[in-house]
């Protein structure tokens, strides 16, 4: 895959479908990323989009900032609108009534539209083994309304519904792993991403493109305003995500694990992520050690995965 | 002209949809619609429907997905009862509001709770101010008639709203009743394929559900609300359509019996056909009543309700839903409403009976007609009145 990395940038459509105007804060990485997607997608791709922040910032009627066919209905239910739409494009072109070619539905939302509300579409829509790609564009809050806490908020956040106080210290549960619980789906194509690896992103979304069947891609995409961190240090934050194994880059292949940026010998330490953000600023050093022994123990379980898991392919031809 | 046979109306139902030939069905089967999917799934089975059957998880996404697949241009079908149709609430006025003609068959359930899988009203009425079409069959032969009807309503440019139709629970959806069943070349004659005006195609990429801002959304509601007078002109076109083509009659406010009558009866659904049986013994014993069948509920046909009540002294208008705590049933406040500035209008008596599947024979229709033509008119009287409800 050297090579196509290599070239990959100039493989990318020179069309922005997302384009400039929209209302997203400054140094957003979720606008960043959806603007990688659509142009990793290209021209022939149906977007339904969730209620949330893209939905919000994107579509203010009378002016839209798609370029690609875009649907948004509700907050829980991209997947099912998604179902919908793979399943009306197929029946019109088995009809003969729109253009003979592939398009690709392709779903997305926040962290709270699929991981928690959106989670019974998402999981129906996997199971029933539609052609679509689902993107979980995630934040780790309902940035939308205003920084509360979902089942994607890291361990010890500060948010708006989980606030650190004289009895509190902010959020009290684990990030839920919605990519593993895609992958018990059996579903042909799973990967996480990040906003700050453009080419890895890129390559996962025209691989998942390129699948018949339901696929899935979480992308980390920072939230400056809902992280307390500066906008400038978007990208960074993104890197440190991924460097302190908070949010390792893998994709899983029919069954395999794989790990698709290479990381550091040794994880740095957990402190070099979370010191810039003020979302963390309340924890105290037991609490860091907390969250540092789970995330080597979730790093762990994740190496431990790439190291022994073989494709479907390879166990059935035993 | 079609052929006519036997058969339960929830089957005739379905084969009058596959008749529509949709690209798209999406649903959730739930007491008593259930034979209506499934009996599609097993004509889609067979060959004889090519459309994509989509078994969704849940009702919400059942409508979800319609909304997609009519959004990509392909004509959506689905069914659904009581809670179902309460949990596709949250979805029902974005259907309406993306003027998505996506075609309903609602078989009406009471809400829990107490659990009920019986007949009333109370999940349409729950859903009555989410922009959908709505019409009332009272019968086996409405319903194919009225399925078939819906499609070319609600796909008509002037419209492009979401309709339901409405068939009582078990009292129509199990019942075997003989009907009229059209041929497909006749449906293909009425009902032209579906033209979207805009759709999600890449060769002609538009946004669909953006966000209003408070200087668009009073606008957009209004326009929503303009649509939906407005179509009572189609719905009326494809009516008129229909006695051409198929030699049968439907009105929005259907009146059997009412030349000369002083009283009338008001009724929706399939209570409608027994109270005609309850007009034939009170006209033949000289009382002068007769029925008024509401057929089209939203939009609401003033007009036609006007027109019809000329002449009635007293009106019973039958609800098969409460309003807790309100001024009476829905019907009835809605018809008290629609009458109240007309100069002589009819004196007005609400009845709410038959919830939760309970019976409504001929006879409970002639003792509420006695007591209305009996009563002591010194005697104010109530708002409305909840009729054989035991230990009262």
């Amino acid at each position: 895959m050297g090579n196509f990395d290599l070239y990959a940038p100039k493989l990318v459509d020179r069309e922005e479908y997302f384009s400039p105007g929209h209302r997203a804060c400054q140094g957003c990485g979720e606008a960043l990323a959806v603007r990688l997607m659509c142009k990793a997608l290209g021209k022939d791709t149906v977007i339904i989009n969730a209620t949330g922040c893209m939905e919000v910032v994107s579509s203010l009627y009378p002016t839209t900032a798609w370029k690609l066919p875009w649907i948004h209905v509700a907050f829980p239910n991209a997947a099912a609108v998604g179902s919908g739409v793979e399943a009306g494009l197929k029946a019109l072109r088995r009809k003969g009534r729109i253009p003979d070619r592939d398009v690709k539905a392709v779903a997305m939302g926040g962290d709270g539209g699929t991981l928690d509300i959106g989670i019974q579409a998402l999981s129906g829509a996997m199971e029933r083994g539609h052609d679509l790609l689902y993107v979980c564009f995630d934040n780790e809050a309902y940035m939308n309304t205003g920084i509360q806490r979902s089942s994607a908020t890291p361990f010890g956040a500060s948010t708006t519904t989980a606030p650190p106080g004289a009895v509190s210290m902010g959020n009290k549960t684990w990030k839920k792993n919605l990519p593993e619980i895609m992958v018990a789906h059996n579903i042909p194509y799973v990967a996480t991403a990040c906003n700050s690896y453009p080419l890895d992103f890129i390559n996962k979304v025209q691989k998942a493109k390129a699948i018949k069947g339901p696929s899935y891609i979480h992308c980390l995409s920072v939230c400056p305003t809902g992280w307390r961190s500066p906008s400038e240090t978007c990208i960074k934050m993104g890197r440190l995500a991924v460097e302190t194994g908070v949010f390792p880059l893998y994709e899983v292949e029919n069954g395999k694990y794989n790990m698709t940026v290479s990381m550091p010998e040794t994880l740095r330490p957990i402190e070099d992520y979370i010191k810039h953000q003020g979302r963390f600023r309340h924890l105290s050093p037991e609490q860091i050690r907390i969250f540092q022994d789970r995330t080597n123990l979730e790093y762990k379980k994740l190496l431990d995965k790439i190291e022994h898991s073989r494709s479907w392919d390879e166990i059935s031809a035993e | 002209m079609g052929e006519r046979k036997g058969m339960e109306i929830a089957l005739a139902a379905a084969e009058a949809v596959a008749l529509c030939k949709p690209d798209v069905i999406a649903a959730y089967p739930i007491t008593p619609n259930t034979h209506i999917p499934e009996h599609l799934s097993d004509i889609v089975a067979e060959g004889r429907l090519d459309a994509e059957f989509i078994c969704v998880e849940s009702e919400h996404s059942a409508l979800s997905a319609c909304m997609g697949a009519s959004g990509a241009g392909a004509r959506a079908f689905t069914a659904t009862s009581s809670q179902g149709l309460l949990y596709m609430a949250e979805v029902m006025p974005i259907a309406s509001s993306m003027r998505l003609p996506i075609v309903m068959a609602l078989g009406n359930r009471s809400l829990s709770g107490p659990l009920s899988i019986w007949n009333d009203h109370s999940d349409i009425m729950s859903q009555r101010d989410t922009g959908w079409i709505s019409l009332f069959a009272a019968n086996g032969q409405e319903v194919i008639d009225m399925m078939i009807q819906a499609f070319k309503i609600a796909e008509d440019r002037n419209v492009m709203l979401p309709i339901n139709v409405n068939l009582d629970g078990f009292q129509l959806t199990h019942v075997v009743e003989v009907m009229d069943f059209p041929l497909q070349e006749e449906v293909d004659d009425f009902l032209p394929i579906y033209q979207p005006y805009a759709s999600l195609h890449p060769d002609h990429p538009c946004s669909m559900g953006a966000l209003g801002l408070p200087e668009i959304y009073a606008e957009a509601t209004k326009a929503r609300e303009a649509a939906m007078v407005n179509s009572k002109e189609t719905i009326l076109k494809v009516w008129d359509e229909w006695e051409r083509h198929f030699g049968r009659r439907y009105d929005p406010v259907q009146s059997y019996k009412i030349e000369g009558a002083e009283i009338a009866m008001l009724t929706m659904g399939s209570m409608s056909d027994t109270a005609e049986v309850a007009i034939d013994a009170l006209r033949a014993q000289g009382v002068p009543i007769g029925l008024l069948k509401l057929m089209l509920w939203r939009p609401f046909p003033y007009d036609e309700l006007k027109k019809a009540v000329k002449g009635v002294k007293s009106l019973i208008v039958k609800d098969r839903c409460v309003s807790f705590g309100g001024p009476g049933g829905p019907v009835a406040s809605e018809i008290r409403s629609a009458l109240y500035n007309e100069p002589r209008r009819p004196d007005i008596t609400n009845y709410i009976f038959g919830l939760g599947g309970r019976d409504v024979a001929v006879e409970d229709f002639i003792k509420m007609i006695d007591k209305v033509r009996f009563a002591d008119k010194r005697t104010p009287k109530e708002h409305y009145e909840f009729y054989g409800v035991r230990g009262e």
